[in-house]
């Protein structure tokens, strides 16, 4: 266990309850089919949630809907009590995305535009952030010039830039080999472990099992669970889950 | 009327020795084209990001039209223009016609739409791929224009350029709003179009030299400016 999961254990044991983040009745159709019905869920506001599920499965949107960047067709989603506005969101989360989507322009210059967006441009925490992802040495390359890893690595800090209380990685590690992918999973629980809420979408279970404190699965856009991690991979609470889980197929 | 080597002979030496008229002819050409390509970039950069970004009631409308207008004919530009300066147009106060500011206007209004609808394009593929990202940061429509603006800087000098190649070899527009008068509005395609038709070819080849010359420069920079925006990893 590396030092930041023990002290994200720490902090899983000792924290409180109260729900982070609530959808309520979510729906979302798109090209004639639903793909998100009726899902209620919370999110406390520690930890790791990683929400699973097979492929078209509705994590991605249901990601994006909580994250406010896509409008469900009903329902709502509540943030620390209140229904999530455009200025909570951009002040309280950010969002890593499976491919990144970096700037056209230097490593520091991507940092920089996030600090300066949140008034807190400042070459101090630039370094610091990038000291933290280990690309301090390349802060004046172009970032589309990084390889895959490095430029997740990037994404990731320019998200931390916001410093965000809340943040959203759609299948962060889905592009990176194995070495890139443990990188960025001890950045993931660093993160958790300062006390920021990370909801993530994986496809791995493995990965699942590193890091998260608590799973959620849908499959076809219905919550079949959401429940511990620990829970979640010795009692699973529906069948398909283990199916799901020991390969087999989902329908 | 001079044969066709001997004409080559003069024009090459009119370049090599660098004629007075010539230059002047060259400078003037340059002074309103470039000026003509700096308003028409202050209008249709910010107005084809702006078209390509936000979303509202005859966007699709505004977008037809402007691709339409990049196929405006020079001649009925410098028409519109003449109505509007002579002295009996609404403009005729200002007392313009026959100066290179009225050449430079015709000129902005013919390479405006040029810029404003290759802007929309090249933005609206940016805008598609940084879409999610913007609104995970919560940008506003400024911030959004000013960031696609910059990240795009290299496709857009680009366009500019283009735009610059249009203007510099016009002929129809700024010869009706000119008047193609010497040391005056007389510029290298007004020129060539003058001097052919008294048979002086030597002038009108030479200044043709330089304006073949100056289209061979244009896209040069804009193959290096390609090359180096994929240099730089931000293409």
């Amino acid at each position: 266990m590396t030092e930041a999961a023990v002290r994200l254990a720490d902090i899983g044991g000792c924290a409180a309850v109260a729900p982070l983040l609530s959808a309520r009745g979510l729906r979302f159709s798109a090209g004639g089919q639903t793909l998100i019905r009726d899902l209620d869920l919370h999110f406390s506001n520690h930890g790791i949630s990683v929400v699973m599920g097979p492929n078209g499965a509705g994590k991605s949107v249901l990601l994006r809907l909580l994250h406010g960047v896509l409008k469900a067709d009903a329902g709502e989603v509540h943030y620390a009590g209140r229904v999530l506005d455009e200025e909570t969101r951009r002040r309280e989360q950010a969002m890593v995305f499976q491919r990144p989507v970096l700037l056209r322009r230097s490593v520091e210059a991507n940092i920089n535009y996030v600090l300066k967006l949140h008034g807190k441009a400042d070459a101090g925490r630039c370094q610091a952030l990038l000291e933290q992802v280990g690309l301090a040495a390349k802060l004046r390359q172009p970032a589309r010039a990084l390889s895959g890893g490095e430029q997740q690595r990037l994404a990731f800090a320019r998200a931390l830039a916001a410093e965000p209380r809340l943040l959203f990685l759609d299948e962060p590690t889905a592009n990176l080999d194995p070495n890139a992918s443990a990188m960025l999973e001890d950045l993931m629980l660093g993160a958790a472990a300062d006390g920021i809420k990370l909801i993530c979408v994986s496809h791995d279970a493995g990965q699942a099992r590193r890091l998260a404190t608590e799973v959620v699965f849908i499959h076809r856009g219905e919550v079949l669970a959401q429940q511990s991690a620990d829970a979640f991979f010795d009692r699973p609470a529906d069948p398909r889950i283990e199916d799901y889980l020991s390969g087999r197929l989902v329908l | 009327m001079q044969d066709f080597g001997s004409a080559f002979t003069l024009a090459f030496q009119l370049v090599l020795n660098a004629d007075a008229d010539l230059i002047e002819i060259i400078l003037l050409s340059l002074k309103v084209s470039l000026t003509a390509v700096l308003l028409s970039a202050l209008i249709g950069l910010p107005l084809g990001a702006l078209l390509a970004t936000a979303r509202f009631p005859g966007r699709q409308f505004c977008l037809l039209l402007v691709n339409a207008l990049m196929g405006l004919p020079p001649v009925v530009v410098g028409l519109m223009v003449y109505l509007m300066l002579s002295n009996a147009g609404p403009l005729g106060w200002l007392r313009l016609l026959y100066s290179p500011a009225a050449m430079i206007i015709a000129q902005t209004i013919l390479i405006t739409p040029i810029i404003a609808a290759l802007t929309a394009q090249v933005i609206s593929d940016y805008e598609r791929e940084y879409r999610e990202l913007f609104r995970s940061m919560g940008l506003g429509l400024r911030q959004r224009i000013l960031t696609l603006l910059f990240d795009a800087r290299y496709s857009l000098m680009t366009v500019s350029l283009a735009g610059f190649g249009r203007a510099v070899a016009e002929v129809g527009a700024v010869m009706i709003v000119g008047g193609n008068i010497d040391h005056l509005t007389r510029v290298m395609t007004t020129s060539i179009a003058l001097e052919t038709s008294k048979g002086d070819l030597a002038l009108a080849l030479a200044l043709g030299v330089v304006l073949m010359s100056l289209a061979l420069l244009v896209n040069a920079l804009v193959m290096t400016t390609r090359l180096t925006a994929k240099r730089m990893a931000h293409d």
